[in-house]
């Protein structure tokens, strides 16, 4: 126990509760900006318009929720598989600041329309400097908490955690570089295709290396940690990691399919698309065999549902991914709700059900008490377990339908459809996609409601089981 | 030795399995001539053109917009030629988007004139009552901020003459919008309409007026009027014919197009559905 109170814990808090702050608000914007699809009245201001609430959604999430996330718990995570305590504490705190106030004026600086137009890196030059900051300043603090670790090995956990750190920093800094105009306006550092080029190494593999390897790092540390399991497979875990590293940076043509970009950067693509099936699947099976025999904790471990829903969806997300990649698949559902419906599933069925779990785990330990309800968190997986399949079940429909309807020509070659009359038959589903959010949303009050809750709850027992 | 125990040599050695793919898929084609071709007619922006660029950024159209015609038949039959690698040479940021919520917009310059779009951004449901198109008639409210006009002409090195910047002058967003919207996809001076009246004969025997109506009212109403009695478009029921009255000027004039303003709909309307509409259009004019 001695060893537990040497730990700098300090920050996490902090880093927990005010990801849970990005993630209602991030989800309120998703909200606002579903229903503008089907009730174009509710682009009310110029600031709340459809074009510049899109970005504050994604970054909103990406940044504010997970990539706040992802530092706080890598701080727990780093530590106790170091067996030393952080080196920097107060630079943690900093960090916590920092990454507090990056995310509020990025917001901000998004509303008032000040963007790159560049997707998921859409913060304007200054913006990216601070995130740059905060990023180098976690890293400091993570890799010399490492040199200085009791622990001769390095968990699995640390690898995918390492590997974060390099690749953010690599795929941010390089997509970002461009020629400031103003202190609010820049033009990218490339031109036209390259420009596309580079942005969707960015973009695919800033997903991969956010909503991948630290999910992966924490699936593997909490799911042992909760279960006493020990993970299956090591070697199995070694061949999965360095094969999903080394396949992921080719990939990122697969979203400019058919488009003006050579041929060979598009087949590249697609074909570590489909190879990258194998090491995603390499943690899925490792998962999966970890609770082989013991499949009973699912009923008396409420945190077990989480990690095994969110490794379902992260298999499936990684089948589905690469057959969108596939030319006659991409011919057919890209630019389409597919390809949302598809990056949902893996953000609200693997991503946040990870962190949910990790936070569910973490948060009773750091304030020395016990979950508030069980309850509760079982309501919180249910309900965001059938918000997220309505969510994104409705839109690979609207997108198969729409892309039924854009490809459908006469006997004369000519176009069956217009636009607008593909459009009007995707309003139900925009609806029912709505519902699907606030069912999901619903879930989500109810999570951050009971952590409060467990924050006062100091010394207390569960109360309702 | 272990990497597994060495975090800085791990760092080290996960970089360069990182950078394989990195420097092969992306960093080697920064430095290829052959991704920014030179290509007949293309010429970058003007000071306007760059100001409604950076609108059309601001606004994040590019969030439900594309500006990419992939080379697919039902691709091309709905957005025209496919889209080239040196047409984008002077694009920073590139603005291919990932998602049509709206149509893709690649070559949307010249399709219709000014004034649809001027009318079609202040309200696009007057136009199309279906759209969910945000209204952005505030744009032509607002004065075109100027000031940093020139210097972004000469950070991305584009030609320009004093007096187009000072032409910025007195304009709003609106305007320098819809000038960039007008150069999209246009590398030449527009074609002269070839005289063909192909399929004429058969189209125009269908009698379903009332499915002329339906069609007239989603694709034609918003420029010539839900009445026929004209709009941004001309009068349809006065027995005027600018371009010709009969049946194969009529549906000329709507596959093909007619200078002054008229699109093409033949993307959008085989020859059964012009013949509907050229039906409707005969059942309410007068005389």
């Amino acid at each position: 126990m001695r060893q537990e109170e040497s730990y700098e814990d300090g920050a996490v808090k902090g880093f927990i509760f005010s990801s849970l702050f990005w993630l209602v608000i991030g989800l309120v914007v998703g909200l606002l900006i579903a229903a503008q699809l089907f009730a174009p009245a509710l682009n009310l201001l110029p600031w709340l318009t459809y074009g510049r609430l899109r970005p504050v959604h994604t970054n909103g999430l990406a940044f504010g929720f997970a990539v706040t996330a992802i530092i706080g718990v890598s701080y727990y995570v780093v530590q106790r598989l170091a067996r030393a305590p952080l080196v920097f504490p107060g630079l943690a705190r900093a960090s916590l600041w920092l990454m507090n106030i990056t995310v509020a004026l990025g917001a901000a600086s998004l509303f008032m329309g000040f963007t790159s137009s560049k997707e998921y890196a859409e913060l304007e030059w200054p913006i990216d400097i601070l995130v740059v900051v905060v990023w180098v300043m976690f890293a400091v603090n993570m890799v010399a908490t490492l040199i200085k670790r009791r622990e001769e090995q390095m968990y699995i956990s640390l690898w995918y955690l390492l590997a974060t750190v390099v690749v953010v920093a690599l795929l941010y800094i390089v997509n970002n570089l461009a020629i400031p105009v103003s202190w609010f306006k820049s033009y990218s550092a490339y031109a036209g295709a390259n420009d596309a080029n580079v942005q969707w190494w960015y973009g695919h593999n800033a997903v991969a290396s956010l909503f991948t390897f630290p999910i992966l790092a924490f699936f593997y540390y909490f799911l042992p940690k909760s279960t006493n399991l020990p993970i299956y497979s090591h070697r199995l875990s070694i061949i999965a990691f360095w094969s999903l590293v080394f396949g992921y940076m080719w990939t990122g043509a697969h979203h400019l399919v058919y488009t003006p970009i050579p041929d060979w950067i598009q087949t590249m693509a697609i074909a570590l698309s489909i190879f990258l099936i194998a090491p995603s699947w390499g943690s899925v099976i490792n998962g999966y065999y970890t609770m082989q025999g013991s499949w009973a904790t699912v009923q008396s471990n409420y945190l077990v549902k989480f990690f095994l829903w969110g490794i379902t969806f992260y298999g499936l997300q990684t089948i589905q991914g690469p057959t969108q990649a596939i030319r006659w698949i991409s011919q057919f559902v890209h630019y389409t709700d597919y390809i949302p419906g598809h990056v949902h599933m893996g953000t609200m069925g693997w991503v946040t059900m990870i962190i949910s779990a990790s936070f569910y785990y973490l948060v009773p330990k750091l304030y020395n008490t016990s979950l508030y309800s069980i309850k509760l968190a079982n309501n919180h997986f249910w309900l965001v377990l059938v918000g997220q399949l309505i969510f994104s079940i409705t839109m690979w429909i609207t997108g198969l339908q729409q892309g039924a309807m854009l490809t459908a020509t006469n006997e004369d070659g000519s176009l069956r459809y217009s636009f607008l009359e593909t459009l009007v038959h995707n309003y139900p589903y925009w609806m029912m996609r709505f519902a699907g959010g606030i069912i999901y949303f619903a879930g989500i009050v109810i999570f951050v409601y009971n952590l409060a809750k467990t924050t006062a709850n100091r010394g207390g027992r569960e109360a309702a089981a | 030795m272990s990497i597994y125990r060495k975090p800085v040599i791990f760092i080290i050695v996960s970089l360069v399995v990182v950078l394989v793919g990195s420097v092969v898929s992306t960093f080697i084609p920064l430095f290829m001539p052959s991704m920014e071709p030179a290509l007949e007619g293309i010429t970058p922006y003007n000071p306007i053109e760059l100001e409604g660029r950076d609108i059309y950024i601001r606004e994040g159209c590019n969030n439900c917009h594309t500006q990419t015609v992939r080379p697919l038949l039902f691709e091309t039959a709905r957005y025209g030629e496919p889209s080239k690698l040196g047409e984008f040479v002077h694009d920073r940021p590139h603005l291919w988007g990932s998602k049509r919520t709206g149509p893709d917009l690649a070559r949307v310059g010249g399709k219709y004139p000014d004034s649809w779009h001027y009318k079609h951004m202040e309200n696009p449901q007057a136009m199309f009552k279906d759209s969910n198109m945000p209204p952005y008639a505030w744009l032509a409210g607002n004065r075109l901020d100027t000031s940093l006009a020139e210097k972004k002409m000469k950070t991305l090195h584009f030609p320009f003459a004093d007096a187009e910047i000072r032409a910025l002058d007195g304009k709003t967003e609106m305007d320098a919008l819809v000038a960039y919207l007008q150069k999209l996809g246009r590398t030449k001076k527009p074609q002269p309409l070839a005289a063909t009246t192909q399929g004429a004969a058969t189209a125009v025997e269908s009698p379903a007026v009332a499915e002329g109506h339906k069609i007239f009212d989603e694709n034609c109403a918003g420029c010539h009027g839900a009445d026929l009695a004209g709009g941004l478009g001309p009068n349809l029921t006065d027995a005027e014919w600018k371009f010709g009255g009969s049946d194969a000027d009529l549906i000329l004039s709507i596959t093909e197009g007619r200078p002054g303003g008229m699109p093409s709909w033949k993307s959008v309307l085989d020859q059964d559905k012009t013949g509907k509409v050229v039906a409707y259009i005969r059942s309410r004019a007068k005389g």
